[in-house]
C-alpha cells in the first residue's frame, strides 16, 4: 500500500494540491511578505520541476486512472495520466519552475494583501492548468477550464486601478467564456446521446461523420478562442500587456499550450478519426495566423504587445502543425503524421520556454525602467547585461536560428512538408508545399521581429533619460531566466533525446512514432532517413565555436593594431543624439509599406512649416472593425429593444411572469 | 572512405573556399572594371585590403558592446562552417551530414542576425537604417531561397546537399523545367543577399542608397577585414551552391583522389564564367529605388514557387 | 514513367511559356512586353518544330513555320511600327500592384493544372502534361488583359491569350486542321490591323491610349 501512493498520477496530484495549499499559504501569511516571495514561490518553483521529472519519467509508461470521491453530487471526478498529459504536465512543470523562480524576485516589492491575493490567484492558476491535464471526464475539465479562466483574469487585472486593464480583462473574460461554452457544447456532441461524460465514454461513442464534424468544429472554435487563433484573437494583445509580467509569461508560455492539449486531445483521442478537410482547415487557419500575427508584432511600438502578437504567429505555426498531422494521418501516412505531431509537440515546449523567457526579460525590463514603449528604451544591454544576454538567448530561438530550440521544430515542420508529395490528393499534394513557402515567410518575419525587438530594447543608446539609471535584474530574476535560457540551449541541442522522449506521445495518439530518428546515433537528428535529411546542433555549434576561437587566438597572435576608443564614426555626421536612431515606428515601416493593405493605418502627418511637428502612425487590427464591432453594436442594438420591454411598473412585470407561466404550460401539454 | 581521408578532404575543401573567396571577388570586380573601360585594381586588391585592414587600428566608439566585437568572428565562423558543408570539389563530404539545405539557410539567417543587432549597438542613424534595410531584403530572399531548395530537394527526395548534387550530377541526363524556375529566382536572390548591383551597391558609400555597407559602417581594423572576408566567402559559398545546384557535372565523389584534378579544372572554368557573368549583369543593370526591392524579391518568390508547381506539373 | 528527350525538350519549353507569361505579367515597359511577345511566338514555334519531329505529323512542321513568321516577325514589326507612330514606349500602368498579380497567377495556375489533369488523361499525346501550361497561360493572359490600363498591353495580351490557344491545341491533339490554322492566322492580322486602326481613332478622339477614358463615351 505505501508503494501505491509513489504512483505517477499519485504524485502529479500531490503536486497540484501542493500548488493549492501554496496558494492558501500566501494568504495567510499577507503580512509577510518576505515570507511569501522569498519561500512560497520558490517552493512553487521546486514543485514545477518536481513536475517536470515525473512528466518526463512517466512520459513512456501505460496510461493510469483514478476515481475521486468527491466532486459534483453523484459525479465522482476522473483522473488519467497518459503520455500525452504527461507531455504537457511537464511542459507546465519546466516552465512554470522558471517564472515562478523570476516571480519571486519580481514580486518582491509587492505588500500586504495585494501580495497575498497574488500567491493565491497565481498558484490556482497553476493548479488549474495540471487538473486541465489531468481530467479524463468532460465536468472535471470543464471546472478546472472556468478555473484557470477566471484565476488567470483576476491576475490580469492585478492592476485593475487602470482602465484599460479593466477593459482587456473583459474583453478577455468575454472570449475565454464563448469558447468555454463552444467546449461545453462540444462534449455535449461527443457523447452522443449516452449522457455520460466520462472521456473514456466519449472515445466508445464513435460519432457519424456528420456529428464528429459538429464537435470538432464546436472544439475549433473553443480551443481556437484560448489559443488565439484567428480571428478570435483579438483579447490575446491587450490582455498579455496588462497582466504582470510573470503571468504574461505563464499565459503565453502555458496556458495557450492548454488549448493545444484540448484540440489534440480531442482530435486525435476522443473522436479518433479524423477527416482530411479538419486538417485542411486547420491549416489554413494556422498559416493566416502565423502571418497575421507576425505582421503584426513587426509594427508594434509596446514590447509586450510585440510579444503577444508573437505569440499569435506561434500558435499559427503550432496549428500549422496540427493541420498537417491531421492531413497525414487521415490519408494513413502514418510515418509523416508522427514526423508532423513531433514538429508540433516540439513547437509547442520550444515556445513555452522562449516566449516565457522574452516576457521574463520584457518584465525586468519594465521593472528596470518603468517603461514598456519601445520609443523610450534601448541600451540597456550596458546597464543591465545579465538581462541583455540571456534575452538574446530567447529572441535568437524564436527567430529559428540554429543551434537554437526553434530552428528544430521549424526543421522538422519543413521535413513534413517536404514529405506531402506522397498524398493521394491532387490539389492538397500541390498546394500543401506551397503553403510551406507562407510558414517560411512568417518564419523568416519573425527574424525581423527580434532584431527589431532586441534591437531597439537593449542596443543603441537610451532613448529617454530616466533609464540611464536602470539596474541589472536580482538574483531569483536571473535564476528564472537563466533556467529558461538553458532550456531553450538544450532542447535546441539535443533534439534526439527529445524526440526520442516524444514518440511515446505520438505512439499513443496516432500509434506510429518516430523511432528511426535517433538512427544514426545522438549526435544526428534523422527523422525520416540519414540519406534524406541530417542536422546535428552540436556539431554545428562546435565548428562555429572552433573556429571562432581559432580566429580569435590568430588575429591576437599574428595582429599588432591597437584597439582604441573613439565617437561614433557615423559617415562623419557630427551631433549625434539618441533621437537620430531608428525609432520602433521606423523600424516596422517597411512591413507597414509591403503589406500594406493588412493594416487599417491612420498617419498624422505634420505641415512643412510646424513649428513643433508632431508625426503619429496608428495602426489597428481590421478583425477588430470588421467582426467584433458590428456585434457588438447589434448586441448593443438588440439590448436596446429588449431594454424597452422595462416598464418599472410591478404590474407589467408580473404580466410577463404570467404570460411565460401560461406559454410554458401550453409547450409542456 | 576512412575518416582521416575524409576530413583532410574536408580540410582542404574549406580551407581553399576561405583563401580563394577573395581571389573570387577581385576576379568579379576585375571584369567589371574591363566592362567599364577601366583598367581594375587587379586580381589580388581585396588581399592588399585585408592585409591593410588588419594591420591598422581598430576605432571601437564609446558605447560599443561585447555584441559588436564578437559579431565580426560569429560572423566568420558561420561563413566558414557553410564553406565547409557546401559540396564544391566533392560530394559526401563529412561535415555535411551535419546540415542540410534548411540548416543552410539557417547559418547564413544567424550570421545576418548578429550584423544587424551589431549594426543596431552602437546607437546612429545609418546603422539601425542599414540594419532594418537588410532584414528587410533577407525576409523575402530567405523564404525565396528555400523554395529553390525545396524544388531541388524535391527532385531529389532529400534535403541533403549532397543526395542532392549526386542525383542532379551522376544520374541519367533528365532536363527539369522547374530548375530553370529555380536558377532564375536563385539568381535574382544571390544579387539581393550579397548586396550585388540592381539591390544594394557594394562599391557606395552614398548614405541613402546604402544596406550592407550602412551596417558596417562603424567597424574598423581587424573587425572590419573579418567581416569583409566573410562576406567575401558569402558571395564564393552562393556561386558556389548555384554552380553545385545547375550546373553540377563533373564534380567528384569524396575520396576520389582521380577526379580530382579533373573536378577542380571544371570548377575553376564554372567559377570563372560565374564571376564575369555576375559582372556583366551588375554592369547592365542599374540600381533601383528601395521599395521596388520588395517587388524584386517578391517576384523572386514567387518565381521560387512557381519552380515548385513546375515540379508538379511536368515532372511528377 | 521515363520521358523522351523531346518530350522533356517539350516540356522545357511549355515552362519557358509560362515564364514568359508571368513575365509578361510583371512587365512594366510596353516596349519589353512586345519583346516578350516576339520570345514567346518563338517558344510555341520551337516547341511546334519538336512536336513536329517527334511525331512525324508533316502538317506540324507548316504551322511552326506560320507561327515564326507571324508571331515572330510579322505582328513584333507591326506593334513596334505602332508604337513609334503612336509614340507610346514607356511605363504601363497597372490597375492592381504586381506581387498582387502574380499571387492571383500562381492560383491560376494550380487551378488550370487541376482543371486540365482528367482531360490529359484521356488524350494519349506525349504532351498530354503540358495541356494545364497551355491552359495557364490563356488565364494568365487573361488577367493581364484585366490589369492593364493601355490599349496596347491589352491588345498584346490578346494575342498572348491565341498563343496560349495555340499551343494548348497542339499539346492536346497534335494542332488543328490546317484549314482552321490558317484561318486564325489571317483573323489574327486582320484583328491586328483593325486594332491599329482603332487606336488611331481612340487617340485623336482622347489624346491617350489611356482606357479609363472610355469611361466617358458613357456619360455622352
Amino acid at each position: 500500500m505505501g508503494m501505491h501512493f509513489l504512483q505517477p498520477l499519485n504524485l502529479v496530484a500531490g503536486v497540484i494540491l501542493f500548488w493549492m495549499a501554496l496558494g492558501l499559504f500566501g494568504l495567510l501569511l499577507q503580512r509577510r511578505p518576505r515570507l511569501i516571495t522569498g519561500l512560497l514561490f520558490p517552493a512553487g518553483a521546486a514543485g514545477g520541476v518536481f513536475l517536470l521529472l515525473i512528466g518526463g519519467y512517466a512520459m513512456g509508461d501505460s496510461s493510469q486512472t483514478m476515481v475521486l470521491g468527491f466532486g459534483l453530487p453523484d459525479l465522482p471526478f476522473h483522473l488519467r495520466l497518459d503520455s500525452l498529459s504527461c507531455f504537457f504536465l511537464a511542459l507546465l512543470g519546466s516552465v512554470a519552475a522558471g517564472i515562478s523562480w523570476f516571480a519571486s524576485g519580481y514580486f518582491r516589492t509587492m505588500q500586504g494583501s495585494a501580495l497575498g491575493l497574488l500567491c493565491l490567484q497565481y498558484h490556482v492558476f497553476l493548479a488549474s492548468m495540471g487538473l486541465v491535464m489531468l481530467a479524463d471526464d468532460a465536468y472535471l475539465f470543464m471546472v478546472a477550464w472556468e478555473t484557470m479562466a477566471l484565476s488567470s483574469y483576476f491576475l490580469v487585472t492585478t492592476d485593475h486601478h487602470l482602465p484599460e486593464v479593466h477593459k482587456a480583462g473583459f474583453l478577455y473574460l468575454l472570449i475565454a467564456h464563448i469558447g468555454a461554452i463552444a467546449i461545453l457544447l462540444s462534449f455535449g456532441v461527443m457523447q452522443g446521446g449516452h449522457s455520460d461524460y466520462t472521456f473514456g465514454a466519449l472515445r466508445e461513442a464513435h460519432l457519424t461523420g456528420f456529428w464528429a464534424s459538429v464537435a470538432f468544429l464546436l472544439a475549433l472554435f473553443g480551443f481556437g478562442a484560448k489559443a488565439g487563433m484567428l480571428p478570435l484573437h483579438v483579447w490575446l494583445p491587450d490582455a498579455h500587456p496588462a497582466a504582470p509580467s510573470p503571468v504574461s509569461a505563464l499565459m503565453s508560455g502555458v496556458m495557450l499550450k492548454t488549448a493545444i492539449y484540448g484540440i489534440l486531445r480531442v482530435t486525435f483521442d476522443l473522436l479518433g478519426t479524423p477527416l482530411l478537410w479538419w486538417g485542411a482547415l486547420v491549416l489554413a487557419l494556422g498559416l493566416v495566423s502565423a502571418l497575421f500575427g507576425v505582421m503584426f508584432a513587426a509594427v508594434q511600438t509596446d514590447m509586450k504587445r510585440l510579444l503577444a502578437y508573437s505569440s499569435i504567429e506561434n500558435i499559427g505555426v503550432i496549428f500549422v502543425g496540427v493541420g498537417l498531422t491531421i492531413i497525414f494521418h487521415s490519408d494513413g501516412k502514418g510515418l509523416l503524421a508522427a514526423l508532423a505531431l513531433t514538429a508540433t509537440l516540439y513547437h509547442s515546449i520550444n515556445h513555452a520556454f522562449f516566449k516565457g523567457l522574452l516576457f521574463l526579460g520584457t518584465g525586468a525590463v519594465l521593472h528596470a525602467t518603468g517603461e514598456r514603449n519601445l520609443g523610450r528604451l534601448g541600451g540597456l544591454i550596458h546597464r543591465m547585461p545579465w538581462v541583455a544576454a540571456l534575452s538574446l538567448v530567447g529572441a535568437l530561438a524564436i527567430a529559428g536560428l540554429p543551434p537554437l530550440n526553434g530552428f528544430v521544430s521549424e526543421w522538422l515542420m519543413l521535413q513534413a512538408f517536404l514529405l506531402s508529395p506522397g498524398l493521394s490528393q491532387p490539389y492538397l499534394n500541390m498546394l500543401v508545399p506551397v503553403a510551406a513557402a507562407a510558414l517560411v515567410l512568417a518564419t523568416a518575419l519573425s527574424a525581423y521581429v527580434m532584431v527589431k525587438f532586441y534591437g531597439v530594447i537593449f542596443l543603441g543608446q537610451p532613448r529617454a533619460e530616466n533609464i540611464r539609471q536602470a539596474h541589472d535584474a536580482g538574483w531569483w530574476e536571473r535564476l528564472g531566466l537563466g533556467w529558461l535560457a538553458l532550456g531553450c540551449i538544450a532542447l535546441g541541442l539535443m533534439p534526439v533525446a527529445v524526440i526520442l522522449q516524444l514518440d511515446s506521445v505520438t505512439h499513443a495518439l496516432i500509434g506510429q512514432d518516430l523511432g528511426t530518428a535517433a538512427k544514426s546515433g545522438w549526435l544526428f537528428l534523422t527523422p525520416v532517413a540519414a540519406q534524406r535529411a541530417s542536422y546535428s546542433p552540436v556539431f554545428f555549434l562546435t565548428v562555429i565555436l572552433v573556429v571562432v576561437l581559432i580566429s580569435f587566438l590568430a588575429v591576437r597572435l599574428f595582429y599588432t593594431g591597437r584597439l582604441k576608443r573613439g565617437p561614433a564614426w557615423d559617415c562623419g555626421y557630427p551631433a549625434q543624439t539618441a533621437r537620430m536612431q531608428d525609432t520602433a515606428e521606423g523600424f516596422g515601416q517597411p512591413i507597414r509599406h509591403i503589406f500594406g493593405p493588412v493594416f487599417r493605418t491612420q498617419v498624422e502627418l505634420p505641415d512643412a512649416d510646424d513649428l513643433k511637428p508632431k508625426y503619429r502612425v496608428i495602426v489597428q487590427d481590421r478583425f477588430w472593425h470588421l467582426i467584433y464591432l458590428p456585434i457588438a453594436r447589434s448586441v448593443e442594438y438588440s439590448s436596446r429593444q429588449i431594454g424597452k420591454l422595462q416598464q418599472g411598473r410591478i404590474h407589467v412585470y408580473l404580466l410577463y411572469s404570467f404570460l411565460t407561466l401560461i406559454a410554458l404550460l401550453l409547450l409542456i401539454r | 572512405m576512412s575518416l582521416i581521408e575524409g576530413i583532410s578532404y574536408q580540410l582542404l575543401q574549406s580551407l581553399l573556399m576561405v583563401l580563394l573567396a577573395p581571389l573570387m571577388l577581385g576576379w568579379v570586380n576585375q571584369c567589371r572594371a574591363w566592362l567599364q573601360n577601366k583598367s581594375g585594381a587587379g586580381l589580388l586588391q581585396p588581399y592588399r585590403v585585408l592585409r591593410k585592414l588588419f594591420h591598422k587600428d581598430v576605432v571601437l566608439a564609446h558605447n560599443a558592446s561585447v555584441l559588436f566585437r564578437a559579431t565580426p568572428y560569429i560572423r566568420f565562423g558561420c561563413m566558414w562552417l557553410a564553406a565547409g558543408i557546401v559540396p564544391v570539389l566533392a560530394t559526401d563530404l563529412p561535415f555535411s551530414p551535419a546540415a542540410d539545405v534548411i540548416a543552410l539557410v539557417g547559418i547564413f539567417s544567424l550570421s545576418r542576425m548578429f550584423l544587424a543587432l551589431a549594426a543596431m549597438d552602437i546607437g546612429t542613424a545609418f546603422g539601425g537604417l542599414g540594419a532594418r534595410r537588410e532584414m528587410m531584403v533577407s525576409f523575402l530572399a530567405e523564404p525565396a531561397l528555400l523554395m529553390v531548395f525545396f524544388t531541388a530537394s524535391l527532385i531529389s527526395h532529400s534535403t541533403s546537399l549532397t543526395t542532392i548534387v549526386q542525383t542532379l550530377a551522376h544520374a541519367k541526363f533528365v532536363i527539369y523545367p522547374s530548375l530553370a524556375f529555380a536558377a532564375a529566382a536563385f539568381l535574382m536572390i544571390l544579387l539581393a543577399e550579397n548586396a550585388r548591383v540592381p539591390v544594394d551597391n557594394p562599391a557606395t558609400h552614398l548614405e541613402l542608397t546604402m544596406m550592407h555597407e550602412a551596417m558596417i559602417l562603424e567597424y574598423s581594423g581587424r573587425h572590419l577585414a573579418l567581416v569583409e572576408w566573410a562576406s567575401a566567402i558569402k558571395l564564393l559559398i552562393y556561386i558556389t551552391i548555384g554552380i553545385a545546384l545547375f550546373l553540377p557535372f563533373g564534380i567528384a565523389e569524396a575520396g576520389e583522389w582521380s577526379a580530382l584534378p579533373l573536378a577542380f579544372g571544371a570548377l575553376l572554368v564554372k567559377l570563372l564564367l560565374a564571376g564575369s557573368g555576375l559582372a556583366l549583369l551588375e554592369t547592365l543593370s542599374a540600381k533601383m529605388r528601395i521599395f521596388l526591392v520588395p517587388e524584386f524579391l517578391g517576384t523572386a518568390f514567387l518565381l521560387a514557387v512557381l519552380g515548385l508547381l513546375m515540379h508538379f506539373l511536368l515532372e511528377s | 514513367m521515363p520521358i523522351t528527350l523531346s518530350g522533356q525538350l517539350i516540356n522545357l519549353l511549355a515552362a519557358l511559356l509560362l515564364l514568359i507569361a508571368f513575365a509578361m505579367i510583371t512587365q512594366r515597359r510596353i516596349l519589353s512586353l512586345v519583346n516578350l511577345f516576339a520570345l514567346q511566338g518563338l517558344v510555341l514555334g520551337m516547341s511546334t518544330l519538336v512536336v513536329a519531329y517527334s511525331t512525324g505529323q508533316h502538317h506540324l512542321y507548316f504551322s511552326a513555320v506560320l507561327t515564326l513568321a507571324i508571331k515572330v516577325v510579322l505582328l513584333p514589326w507591326i506593334l513596334h511600327r505602332l508604337m513609334r507612330k503612336l509614340n507610346v514606349q514607356w511605363d504601363v500602368e497597372t490597375l492592381i500592384n504586381i506581387p498582387s498579380t502574380l499571387l492571383v497567377g500562381i492560383a491560376l495556375v494550380i487551378f488550370a493544372f487541376n482543371l486540365a489533369s482528367p482531360i490529359s488523361h484521356l488524350a494519349g499525346t506525349i504532351l498530354r502534361s503540358t495541356l494545364g501550361i497551355a491552359l495557364a497561360s490563356v488565364l494568365l493572359s487573361f488577367l493581364m488583359m484585366i490589369t492593364r490600363r493601355k490599349a496596347i498591353p491589352q491588345v498584346i495580351g490578346f494575342l498572348a491569350m491565341e498563343n496560349g490557344l495555340f499551343f494548348a491545341a497542339t499539346s492536346a491533339t497534335y494542332g488543328m486542321p490546317m484549314v482552321v490554322e490558317l484561318g486564325i492566322a489571317l483573323d489574327v492580322l486582320v484583328g491586328m490591323f483593325i486594332f491599329g486602326i482603332f487606336f488611331f481613332q481612340i487617340r485623336e478622339r482622347f489624346d491617350s491610349l489611356d482606357l479609363r477614358h472610355m469611361e466617358k463615351l458613357k456619360d455622352d
